[in-house]
């Protein structure tokens, strides 16, 4: 490689690095806990808890929803979803025009509220931080734009490994020598194993990032051509059965998991449509989502929406940056892979600063 | 820069096997549950498994 061309890769590689490195550290160390979100609030919020009628009668949806909502006056319903191991229904809903949620687990078997199982509000602020820094969009965006930097830093990166280990066999740790020496081997071999796992970890977490345009652009597009023939919101007073509507997509997705419904007029559905989400029942399609639009006003199924490309490439990135889809030896790689991550950020930034003479 | 010892192939062969399992090991564990999990994570530990071995094997 020509002197020129290196130094172009080393300049690249210096600033790419050197713009991310602390929104890069701190997703790595927000990132390490959430690994183990389900582990930590399993262990923090259990508690002993039994349906009021274990044996007795469900409640219908229609009823439970009214028995959330007679709880908080003044909002309107935004999302229902199902646990898998215990009779609850999730109700989320909102003050129309305000951010901010109420989440309330509803007792299927008497309409009473059940504890939260999910939820901690450090690990939801560990999220918040990981996700937009409490800035939002913008901060999702600016996030997603440090992801960018981290794979040019990646590329440039594999570019500069070459002439460092021209004379070095893979894996080579000088310990005798100076602190430099030593950490630039460090950060060679970590570099080198964990390149693989953070690019997956990188891009998916850039396509997260994304998650609000994806589906704008979906409702924008796609969804849009299906809801064509609706010119006015559904109101709550004239919609009909929810109850009835789920049991209508049911009949239209056969086969699949009920995974959440969307109200009319909340982020994941039109104005006019309960919109009914279902996942599919084995591993790979468990993160494969297929909603049914059934029409608010009169029940009738309107559409199966397909899922274009781009919202299957969105359900994927989830999995493959949370790394929860493998169970418990996944999850400790994750943590592992993830500090590993923390040293070849950390040892990068050392080796920048004994380079330019900040540090001996 | 002065001609080294290694081939481009030399230095970049090992770091190559270890993407490969680890990209083959994240898609693994995707495509179903049980063993698939186990491969998935066997074939991913590939990259933490070489890491403990070069600072042991490959220290000077």
């Amino acid at each position: 490689m020509k002197a020129s061309t290196l130094r172009a890769w080393s300049w690249a590689h210096k600033w790419s690095s050197l713009v991310s490195t602390l929104f890069l550290l701190m997703l790595c160390v927000t990132g390490l806990p959430l690994v183990f979100t389900h582990e930590i609030e399993e262990a923090a919020m259990h508690q002993a808890w039994t349906p009021a009628h274990p044996n007795g009668p469900k409640l219908d949806l229609d009823q439970v929803l009214a028995a959330a909502m007679a709880r908080k006056p003044g909002e309107v319903a935004a999302f229902m979803s199902f646990d898998e191991d215990r009779p609850v229904v999730n109700v989320t809903s909102v003050v129309p025009g305000k951010s901010g949620y109420s989440f309330q687990p509803i007792d299927q078997t008497s309409g009473d509220p059940a504890p939260s199982v999910a939820g901690h509000p450090v690990m939801e602020f560990l999220l918040q931080l990981h996700t937009d820094m409490f800035l939002g969009l913008p901060g999702m965006l600016f996030l997603g734009a440090m992801g960018l930097l981290l794979m040019i830093a990646l590329v440039s990166g594999v570019v500069l490994y070459a002439p460092f280990m021209r004379r070095l066999p893979f894996g080579t740790v000088r310990a005798h020598k100076v602190a430099r020496t030593r950490w630039l081997d460090y950060h060679n071999l970590l570099g080198a194993v964990t390149l693989a796992w953070v690019l997956v970890v990188g891009v998916t977490g850039v396509v997260n990032t994304l998650a609000t345009p994806i589906i704008a652009y979906w409702k924008d597009t796609a969804l849009k051509e299906l809801t064509t023939a609706y010119d006015t919101p559904a109101p709550i007073a004239a919609r009909s059965s929810l109850n009835a509507a789920v049991e209508r997509a049911k009949l239209a997705l056969p086969g699949k998991q009920l995974q959440f419904v969307a109200f009319p007029g909340s982020t994941y559905s039109t104005q006019h449509h309960y919109a009914v989400f279902f996942h599919g029942d084995t591993p790979l399609t468990a993160h494969l989502t297929t909603p049914a639009l059934i029409d608010a006003r009169t029940g009738r199924l309107a559409a199966v929406a397909p899922t274009p490309w781009y919202v299957a490439a969105l359900s994927l990135s989830q999995p493959l940056h949370f790394g929860d889809y493998g169970g418990l030896p996944l999850k400790i790689l994750w943590a592992l892979l993830d500090l590993a991550t923390i040293v070849i950020l950390g040892s990068g930034l050392y080796l920048w600063l004994v380079k330019r003479g900040t540090l001996k | 820069m002065s001609r080294g010892h290694l081939s481009l192939w030399q230095v970049f062969r090992i770091p190559l096997v270890i993407a490969a399992l680890s990209l083959l090991g994240l898609v693994v564990a995707l495509l179903g549950d049980g063993v698939w999990d186990w491969i998935g994570a066997a074939a991913l530990g590939v990259s933490a498994a070489a890491t403990v071995w070069a600072l042991v094997a490959r220290r000077r």
